[in-house]
């Protein structure tokens, strides 16, 4: 069952792009960012914030650039990567799942659902699998609680999911492209 | 000026002043864990709390400014109490047994715990867990020690520009450490040993050599030498609690022997020598430039000191054609130790080892770097704080204050007034114009007592000009020129400095470049904690123990003379260039 919400997120749009974009490509791009901010104090933060949107993670060769190109040492960039959850560092697999523990889900199996997901990628919540297949996130109500639990992959729905239908579940994805 | 009442007391401390300061001028003791003198206030660790009337919560004094009327109780038992309080969850949070602990002798932490009278641990939360940051040659990190006082990310940020260390990560999980809570090996750490200076804690420390070298000493195979650097005998008094500034020259070389050093020697031995080569240096590139129309990288830059070679490698590569080619005092000691005076003595190289005592944690790094085997073996085996000596020689059983003076060994513990100036900031400048001037002209530096004063003070940046006048005919291409130097200490001092030069909006000759806060006297390896006053009384003590020598110009040490007609021949000559001269390397910043 398969039901399509709203329009791509601008992050998986993007992380799209990404697997054809070249490094040189993004240090291109982001050196164009970084020109309109230069000067400005406090540019750090929305120049890691348009970068992770253009590229759906941060990775370490344009932590460093961004570094070098403000003058702001890698420690300190770093630092202030890891202060905000919002920033991630770890490229996500091509699909990623989201469970949602509000109430409805939690209360209706959410939590045995996403067990089952852990044990079956051996992965934990906010690990991506090893052939970057999967990533696995807690995600916030999806507005389908009558249907709980929900689970999310990429912008699929699946809804009254079971635990002992998780493999069933991710048969679906494996080996296929982008949705 | 304001007035105000502390602890019942009418104070009229100067306008803009914060509670702290109010107090301390008034002898009155706040303690501090996260304050450091100089730098703006964090107001992190509220230890400094204390009570103003009228305030319902209690407020930070190092950053509360006093204002009129306010009336202050530094020590009330509310205060004490919630003192105590922060203490024990401070206690509650830290990984660490006092008795296996680096700091033992001189921790912030520990001493305060004592003082607010905590006996017992009150809280018993979750602890961060001890993680050992080893991955650097001469810092020890360990995160489970850490208090997050963040005083080593205020000297590595704002007093050096290097920022290898800033906090990651958010709440119960902040560390304050490299990118990602890695080691410092992968972020541009120049090994200065500053945090290690600062930090109230043993969470960072100078990896320990103490154990190599009495493993050495205790080795009847070998020949153990030491050199103690210039800036080691205006401070090691302070590790027996001496006052700053006490001279312990003679005292030192007695506890070196009875630890059972075959040999007393001093860097100042290779400070003079230093000078001769990078005099020499100076006056060939300006040659180069003035006279055979050739290209030499002016300004030249000093090269002493080892944590503003790694932050040139790092930060500034363009410069590397600027900084002279000799290496620092240190490494040509170790270079000559085991071969000149190896062959002198009859002495298999292999059994001579090379021990310093130096101000420096740099000197740790530098030691092991590839460029540092020139004598067939690694020049110098192990580097010692002024901290680890001290400790060294309580170890050693002796009562240092009550011991007899002696001197130091012929030929390499022999040196001029301007090799004790090395310690200082701007006394490499200083000791290069007293004979670079006199080989110019033939006559002596034309300044009172040799001092060029404007260069002595503690501004970050300082600035001289010398025209050079009689030239004898050897030098008569510099008649009339007026050399330009400069002097900066601090590695953001420098920074700046080296903006100006790169603009082009300044130009000098000659450049001196030191790591730390008023140079080697201020080095990352002395005993805690230096204070400004600290380090002027530090560098009065040097100023007179260089005018207490017959010999005040590097140029006459006879030992130096004797060197080049027995071993080196011509300074800058083929055997210099093997032993005593180096290069460098440009680095990355991050470990990719
Ligand atoms: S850091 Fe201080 S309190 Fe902690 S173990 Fe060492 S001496 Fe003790
Ligand atoms: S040794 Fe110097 S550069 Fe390295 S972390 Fe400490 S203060 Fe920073
Ligand atoms: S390492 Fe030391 S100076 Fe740095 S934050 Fe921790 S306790 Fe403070
Ligand atoms: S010393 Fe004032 S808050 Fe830390």
């Amino acid at each position: 069952m398969k039901a399509t919400v709203e329009s791509k997120t601008f992050n998986d749009f993007s992380k799209n792009q990404h697997q054809e974009m070249s490094s040189t490509d993004v240090i291109h791009i982001l050196d164009n960012i970084i020109n309109e901010y230069s000067g400005t104090e406090g540019a750090l933060i929305p120049v890691l914030q348009s970068a992770q949107n253009m590229l759906g993670y941060l990775p370490k060769y344009v932590m460093i650039h961004i570094s070098e190109r403000l003058g702001i040492p890698y420690s300190e960039v770093t630092g202030v990567v890891s202060f905000y959850s919002y920033f991630s560092t770890i490229p996500r697999g091509r699909h990623v799942i989201r469970v949602c523990l509000g109430t409805a889900c939690y209360v209706r199996g959410g939590k045995e659902v996403l067990e089952a997901l852990e044990k079956e990628l051996s992965i934990r919540v906010g690990e991506t699998t090893e052939d970057r297949q999967f990533s696995l996130e807690i995600g916030r109500c999806f507005g389908a609680c009558g249907l709980a639990p929900v689970v999310m992959v990429g912008d699929d729905v699946h809804q009254r999911v079971k635990p002992a239908k998780i493999k069933e579940l991710l048969k679906q994805y494996e080996g296929a492209g982008n949705e | 000026m304001p007035e105000i009442i502390m602890n019942g007391m009418k104070l009229n401390p100067a306008d803009n002043t914060t509670i702290l300061d109010a107090a301390r001028a008034a002898g009155i003791k706040i303690p501090t864990l996260c304050f450091l003198e100089g730098k703006t206030p964090l107001g992190a660790c509220r230890v400094c709390i204390v009570e103003i009337e009228g305030s319902q919560a209690l407020s930070a004094s190092c950053c509360t400014p006093v204002r009129q009327g306010m009336v202050i109780h530094t020590n009330s038992l509310r205060v004490r109490n919630a003192r105590r309080m922060i203490v024990e969850l401070l206690l509650s949070e830290h990984e660490g047994d006092c008795q296996y602990c680096d700091r033992s002798e001189d921790c912030e932490l520990k001493k305060l715990a004592n003082e607010l009278g905590i006996r017992a641990p009150k809280y018993t939360g979750e602890k961060t867990g001890s993680k050992i940051d080893d991955t650097t040659p001469a810092i020890i990190r360990d995160s489970g020690k850490c208090i997050k006082c963040r005083r080593c990310v205020t000297v590595c940020n704002a007093v050096q520009n290097v920022g290898a260390i800033f906090p990651q990560g958010r709440g119960f999980e902040t560390t304050i450490s490299p990118a990602f809570a890695a080691g410092l090996d992968s972020v541009a750490c120049v090994q200065c040993g500053q945090c290690t200076a600062v930090c109230p804690v043993g969470a960072i420390i100078e990896r320990d050599h103490t154990k190599g070298v009495w493993a050495a000493l205790d080795d009847p195979k070998k020949h153990v030498v030491v050199q103690t650097a210039p800036a080691i005998r205006a401070s090691l008094g302070e590790a027996f609690d001496l006052p700053p500034g006490t001279l312990v020259t003679g005292r030192m070389v007695t506890a070196l022997r009875h630890m059972g050093f075959d040999a007393i020697f001093d860097t100042n031995f290779t400070a003079d020598l230093t000078i001769i080569e990078e005099g020499n240096e100076l006056l060939k590139r300006l040659k180069t430039v003035l006279v055979d129309g050739g290209e030499a990288a002016l300004p030249q830059f000093t090269s002493c000191s080892p944590g503003w070679i790694k932050f040139a490698e790092y930060f500034y590569p363009e410069f590397l054609p600027n900084i002279s080619t000799c290496k620092s005092p240190q490494q040509m000691f170790g270079a000559l130790a085991k071969t000149y005076y190896a062959e002198k003595k009859g002495i298999n190289p292999e059994d001579v080892i090379v021990v310093s005592v130096m101000p420096c944690t740099a000197k740790k790094y530098e030691c092991q770097r590839e460029e540092m085997y020139d004598s067939g073996y690694q020049d110098v085996d192990y580097v010692l704080t002024t901290r680890e000596l001290g400790r060294m020689i309580k170890q050693a059983g002796l009562n240092f204050i009550e011991l007899p003076e002696s001197e130091m060994d012929a030929p390499l513990g022999m040196s001029s007034g301007a090799a004790d100036i090395f310690a200082n900031t701007g006394g490499v400048m200083e000791a290069a114009l007293r004979t670079v001037y006199e080989v110019v002209t033939g006559r002596p530096l034309p300044m009172e007592n040799l001092h060029v004063t404007p260069l002595t003070t503690l501004e970050g940046v300082k600035t001289a000009s010398l025209k050079i006048e009689g030239a004898v005919p050897d030098w008569s291409f510099l008649e009339g020129v007026e050399v330009r130097v400069a002097v900066a200490h601090g590695l953001d001092n420098a920074s700046r400095l080296l903006e100006t030069i790169k603009d082009g909006k300044e130009n000098f000759h000659f450049v001196e470049v030191m790591t730390c806060p008023g140079g080697c006297i201020g080095g990352g390896g002395q005993p805690r904690y230096t204070t400004d006053e600290i380090r002027k009384a530090r560098i009065e003590a040097i100023f007179k123990e260089d005018e207490g020598k017959a010999l005040r110009k590097s140029h006459d040490n006879p030992a130096i003379i004797q060197i080049y007609e027995e071993f080196l021949g011509q300074p800058l000559g083929e055997k210099s260039h093997h032993l005593l001269h180096t290069c460098y390397q440009k680095r990355e910043k991050v470990l990719q």
